[in-house]
């Protein structure tokens, strides 16, 4: 962000050198996480984006003491309008939605933690090891890659779900995971061909490591904020995927989720019935926990290629060449 | 032409892949979709369990998994899927896909045209007039709508405009009781239950175009070509359009390749939620009601449409920009 502040009026030059000026993390005294949390501060992206993971990272951690009734209890009349005991509301079979709410939280952010784990691991594994082995391997990953990332994912995951009979919360984060990790192995495996004839590399392999050795100890760890931003990713697309399934019904309908509530919300047709808020309460916080994913990303992609960063006025002052991240943006956004 | 011939080759692997993933996927999961539906339907007769054996799989079938296969493959060269099974019981599979192939085609088409180059032009002067009004507005904007699940949108345009507003219909793809026709009142019904859904896919959509163009633009803005026609002192508009423009949109072309499926992913729940009667809704009710020949032959032809849409973007891409024929796949 001190770009930002740079007066119009400079000449190119003198931009140039101010934005290289700013310390771009001295190797010498890097503290673990200490650019994240710098980043974090000074990226107005990245705090809005951390603020509303953290309310919904609370909202999974302790919903028996913010929700104000049991989730489930079907004690109340059923299809109230916002009151002062019942905040949003009653479903139409007498539940509480606030606390169907706050509940909802912790399924849905175990599946975004795990199936983006899950695919994030897959990512470094399958890109990373396509890049560094080079040849046949490589082509036979890319293609496989290549080929998963343009065939429409969400039909494939419906049929996917349709075969398995009775989809649990499992199911759901175990073919979200499976399917999900091309489009990171992609920018990680491009990245990678990108450092592969660099010394330290060249050392590794003269001193006689082992390849497992090379690709996770000397290899990955440089692909650190890459790999958070394709965790992110992962993240926000199975947010938005898991709720997409539960809410056409191919999940478990007993389940305390937001995809859940929306598929009892649509069923009950909450909409035209006077239970509005019944379907857009937990509509926006998939919204939001997506969002809270996506703006950390887009943070990240402005924090390793500083040309990104808000400017004011610069137009005519252009940068030194930044290196871009094609094709980034567009792709992840989902159902 | 050899880039091009490369990538049919691509595009032939990943539909034999389709092809063969939706042969596989009956035949591994536990149990068969054909007894379940045996024992839903005790009517079907023998001939349509057979041919339903065929196209789903069962364990124990006569003949190998190889002449299942060849079979398959036949079925789906002809396009012959069968007949459904329970959304609507008898009616040719085929009959029933191109039924609501003119629904998809017209709003999903429009829209992803209407998107790509509204958000391209947007992402174009956003990036050109950096630090505007315009910049800094719109991309936070569309970083929170494109993070919006397209059903999300489409549940609150419905709450909003359809039942609170009442100024659109709230589903379907004409009044009821309309009577297809030429005439100015049909047309007008169409295009009026047509709009709200196309919106929300607009909405939704056109972000990605617009973050994507402006990184890009503000990329190629760096370029020495841009600078150097610049102190030609070309006017700022040539600059813009016929220099920076039309090297962003390379990248941008080539993301349609990814974000295409996405599109289409999120189109497939707006149709459901608006009950309208494309190929997406078709598919989901075929899930619903496990009607697996209708939801084979969908999920197929889904995919086979974006890779057709894919390909066509990466031939167009490679006839602008002699570069790509090079630097793909290098």
């Amino acid at each position: 962000m001190t770009v930002a502040r740079i007066p119009v009026e400079l000449p190119a030059p003198a931009v140039a050198a101010a934005a290289e000026a700013e310390p771009p993390d001295k190797p010498g005294r890097r503290v673990p996480g200490a650019k994240f949390w710098r980043a974090l501060r000074h990226n107005r992206k990245a705090f809005a984006g951390a603020l509303l993971l953290l309310f919904f990272l609370v909202l999974a951690a302790i919903p028996g003491l913010i929700a104000p009734y049991s989730p489930t209890a079907m004690t109340f009349a059923p299809g109230l309008g916002p009151s002062a005991a019942h905040w949003l509301g009653t479903t139409s079979q007498g539940q509480d939605v606030l606390s169907q709410l706050v509940w909802g939280a912790r399924q849905t952010l175990v599946i975004a933690f795990a199936a983006g784990g899950i695919s994030t691991v897959l990512s470094v594994i399958v890109g990373v090891s396509a890049a560094y082995s080079g040849g046949v391997a490589d082509g036979a990953l890319s293609l496989l890659t290549d080929v998963l990332l343009v065939i429409p994912t969400f039909p494939l995951i419906i049929v996917v779900a349709a075969y398995l009979n009775n989809v649990g919360t499992l199911d759901i984060i175990l073919v979200l995971g499976l399917l999900g990790w091309p489009f990171g192995a992609r920018q990680l495996r491009s990245q990678v061909l990108s450092l592969r004839n660099r010394d330290f590399l060249e050392a590794a392999r003269v001193r006689g490591e082992r390849s497992s050795f090379i690709i996770m100890g000397e290899i990955t760890p440089t692909l650190t904020s890459l790999i958070v931003a394709t965790f992110l990713g992962s993240a926000a697309y199975a947010v938005l995927a898991a709720a997409g399934l539960q809410f056409i019904g191919l999940g478990d309908p007993n389940a305390l989720s937001w995809g859940t509530m929306l598929y009892w919300a649509q069923s009950s047709e909450a909409l035209q019935a006077g239970m509005p808020l019944w379907a857009i309460m937990p509509g926006l916080f998939v919204a939001g926990l997506g969002a809270a994913f996506a703006l950390l990303n887009y943070a990240f992609d402005e924090i390793a290629n500083p040309a990104l960063r808000p400017v004011k006025k610069l137009s005519r002052v252009p940068f030194s060449a930044p290196v871009p991240s094609p094709g980034k943006d567009a792709a992840r956004s989902l159902p | 032409m050899r880039f091009v011939l490369r990538r049919l080759l691509f595009f032939v692997v990943t539909v034999w892949a389709a092809v063969s993933f939706n042969f596989l996927v009956p035949r591994l999961m536990p149990g068969s979709p054909v007894q379940a539906l045996e024992s839903e339907h005790p009517h079907l007769n023998p001939r349509a369990i057979k041919a339903l054996t065929v196209l789903l799989g069962a364990h124990s079938t006569r003949g190998g998994l190889w002449s299942q296969y060849v079979e398959y493959w036949h079925h789906v060269v002809t396009f012959n899927f069968g007949i459904s099974i329970t959304t609507s019981f008898g009616t040719p599979v085929r009959t029933m896909v191109l039924d609501a192939l003119p629904w998809t085609l017209g709003l999903l088409g429009t829209t992803t045209i209407i998107a790509f180059v509204a958000g391209t032009l947007i992402g174009l002067v956003s990036a050109w007039r950096r630090g505007s009004l315009l910049d800094s507005a719109l991309p936070p904007i569309f970083v929170i709508l494109s993070s919006f699940p397209y059903f999300v949108l489409a549940l609150l345009a419905i709450y909003a405009f359809a039942t609170t507003l009442t100024v659109f219909p709230n589903e379907g793809a004409y009044s009821l009781g309309a009577v297809p026709s030429f005439t100015l009142g049909y047309i007008g019904d169409v295009l009026d239950h047509a709009l709200l859904p196309a919106l929300t896919i607009l909405v939704t959509s056109v972000g990605g175009w617009i973050l994507t163009m402006r990184n890009n633009t503000i990329t190629v803005l760096a370029e020495d070509y841009v600078r150097m026609a610049r102190a030609k002192g070309l006017k700022s508009w040539q600059v813009m359009w016929r220099y920076a423009g039309k090297n962003a949109i390379l990248p941008n072309l080539t993301g349609f390749a990814m974000s295409f499926g996405f599109i289409v992913s999120g189109a497939i729940l707006v149709e459901w939620v608006y009950n309208y009667p494309g190929l997406g809704y078709m598919l989901l009710n075929s899930v619903s009601a496990h009607d697996f020949p209708l939801m084979q032959a969908l999920f197929l032809l889904i995919t086979v449409a974006v890779l057709a849409c894919v390909l066509l973007a990466d031939i167009v891409a490679a006839l602008i920009d002699p570069r790509t024929r090079e630097l793909q796949h290098a």
